[in-house]
């Protein structure tokens, strides 16, 4: 039984792993396409990373777009749904806060596809209505779209937070002269903190990786970089974006390391995980 | 235990996130429904003056078809259509009218957008015949197959891996996340490089005499493309309910003269239900509705929904394309829905195993 489950556990980290595998050992390919590794004469093994931070690479300008709207979207979402989530854990009518959580589920349970497909019809009636084509607004959309995907996970990380709260805290905190504002950010935000990091991590995380919805709510001025990825990759492409990506992956690989390290040493916060 | 308190946090907190929902999600799902039962067209409506009477025309904008108005004899040139501009729609209306382009007066010449005709099923008629239907059909057979590979292959995997150390588990868990963090394109994409026909996956076939063999722009390939990418999102479910499943449990089991089959039938498999429901459907829906995956993995040789979905929206010039894409949309929403309201069914009989 032991070697079974060692068999297939090895079998699906393979499976997992066998792309990243390749694209970071491709990334390092001379050649001039993905498919094949090549040495080429006169160009050194980090070619392709020299040549991602050549002068004025669209890539990295759609890089540089992805974490901005990545920011600036998950910052609004984690206000909106850690509003929302104070607003639902007030709410006494049971009906009304289990329709906020249903249509909530929404974003979560509908196919990005769909999402993206009625995003994309509201925005283009509406900007027939004022007036105003796709590529000025072209930011907007994407803000709005990725701000209406990622407030449900804020909103869902926050709510179980707050439910642990002790709501006796806060009448302290108000019987000793606080006002409700006040008792609110010195007592009930240090509580829930956990979750709305968690949630504005996911909101960041699920804006900078999200494709499906971008695609149908961009235009052609602002590209994020997996909608500018999608159109480069219908052709052939230069090992450039594997070398993009293994940078990427080096990245979260050292976030990870560094949190792991953090988290241990703190006891509290590694027995929360 | 919620002490009211009305001092903080009054009701108008939940306005913002109530009125953006509605705007961002109601809306825009109400709108999916009124595009796939009408006909949206942009138009050209022009009101020409010919020979002291008036005629009202209506071309549309890309194709050049004569909405409305009296064609009369004319044809329309093979190579204007799909290009249709203001200047040409003037000049089709005097060709219509048998009249020289100078002897027509327009009194009024302007274009409408997204004008929505009354209500039709023709839409949701289109979505359902034809290479639609089959989309659909294959959509489903694939989605499917991929949904049990990934059940067959997580389940073992959740078991095994909620029964080691937690230590293990804890980097095992970020193990299995962090491919997940790197975009889908990219990985699907090096697949393409595994598995082409001059890939390293042939090349080592190669090497033990085995000559290339045809993968990519399979079927199997485009399953394979979304056991991938999704699998992770059934591990999570089914080992986060696994490792919540009491040891004492098991024991008393076997107290009580379980054998290991009769311990995974009669214990584990129920309990462990609601998490291989959550991971079917999480496995399920992105895969019914990729149109990535089956295009990258079979060259565009294999067409699913989500491509179709694609193509329509990306037509979105042509009068109907908006609608048709909609009505497909509408319908594989349809189609999830029922998908899912069957599973979550199931769960609630409580049939143990039933799925497996």
């Amino acid at each position: 039984m032991k070697h079974v489950n060692r068999l297939i556990m090895t079998l699906v980290y393979l499976f997992l792993y066998a792309p990243l595998v390749v694209m970071v050992v491709f990334s390092f390919s001379g050649g001039d396409h993905t498919s094949v590794f090549q040495i080429v004469e006169d160009r050194p093994f980090y070619y392709w990373y020299e040549q991602l931070f050549r002068e004025g690479n669209p890539l990295l300008r759609c890089l540089w777009n992805s974490i901005q709207l990545g920011i600036v979207s998950a910052l609004i979402a984690t206000v909106i749904g850690t509003v929302a989530a104070v607003g639902v854990y007030q709410l006494k009518s049971r009906k009304l806060s289990s329709s906020i959580l249903m249509v909530n589920n929404i974003p979560m349970m509908n196919p990005e596809i769909v999402t993206g497909v009625s995003m994309m019809l509201l925005f283009m009636f509406v900007g027939v209505l004022i007036g105003v084509t796709g590529e000025k607004t072209n930011f907007w959309t994407l803000l709005i779209a990725h701000v209406t995907f990622s407030t449900p996970y804020v909103l869902l990380n926050v709510l179980p937070k707050l439910r642990q709260t002790d709501p006796h805290l806060m009448e302290a905190a108000q019987d000793l002269g606080c006002t409700p504002a006040k008792a609110f950010f010195k007592v009930v935000i240090p509580q829930i903190r956990p979750g709305i990091l968690a949630g504005f991590l996911m909101a960041f995380t699920l804006s900078f990786d999200d494709f499906v919805i971008s695609y149908y709510t961009t235009g052609s001025s602002f590209k994020t970089l997996p909608v500018y990825i999608y159109n480069m990759v219908r052709k052939p492409v230069t090992p450039e974006i594997y070398a993009l990506y293994s940078i990427i992956l080096a990245g979260i690989l050292i976030l990870l390391v560094v949190y792991n390290l953090v988290s241990a040493k703190t006891p509290s916060a590694g027995k929360k995980r | 235990m919620k002490t009211a308190n009305p001092k903080w946090g009054t009701r108008l907190l939940n306005a913002p996130y109530i009125l953006w929902s509605m705007i961002f999600i109601i809306v825009p799902l109400i709108m999916v429904a009124v595009y796939a039962f009408t006909e949206t067209a942009n138009v050209f409506c022009i009101k020409a003056e010919y020979k002291g009477k008036t005629y009202d025309y209506e071309i549309e904008m890309y194709t050049g078809e004569i909405l409305a108005g009296n064609p009369g004899n004319f044809v329309l040139d093979e190579e204007k259509a799909g290009n249709v501009n203001m200047d040409y729609a003037k000049e089709m209306v005097a060709q219509c009218l048998g009249a020289e382009y100078s002897e027509v007066t327009f009194v009024e010449a302007k274009p409408e957008y997204n004008r929505v005709s009354s209500f039709t099923f023709a839409n949701i008629k289109t979505a359902f015949s034809g290479n639609y239907i089959r989309a659909f059909g294959l959509s489903l057979r694939l989605s499917v197959i991929a949904t049990l590979i990934s059940l067959l292959v997580a389940y073992p995997f959740a078991y095994a891996l909620s029964r080691t150390g937690i230590r293990s588990q804890r980097i095992q868990m970020l193990l299995i996340m962090l491919p997940m963090w790197m975009n889908m394109l990219i990985r699907t994409y090096a697949w393409t490089d595994i598995i082409a026909n001059n890939g390293i996956f042939n090349k080592m076939l190669g090497l033990i005499g085995i000559g290339p063999v045809q993968m990519l722009e399979t079927e199997g390939a485009v399953i394979m493309g979304m056991v991938y990418n999704y699998l992770p999102y059934m591990i999570l479910p089914i080992y986060t309910i696994m490792s919540k499943i009491e040891p004492s449990l098991l024991e008393a089991a076997e107290d009580l003269g379980c054998n290991g089959f009769q311990k995974l039938r009669r214990v584990i498999m129920p309990l462990s239900l609601p998490g291989v429901i959550s991971g079917i459907i999480m496995v399920f829906v992105p895969s019914i509705s990729t149109f990535y995956i089956s295009y990258k993995m079979s060259n565009g040789k294999i067409t699913l929904i989500g491509d179709l979905i694609e193509t329509q929206m990306k037509n979105q010039m042509t009068t109907g394309g908006l609608n048709v894409g909609a009505a497909l949309s509408l319908a594989l929403m349809v189609i999830i829905l029922i998908c899912t309201f069957i599973l979550n069914r199931t769960d609630k009989d409580g049939e143990g195993g039933m799925i497996i």
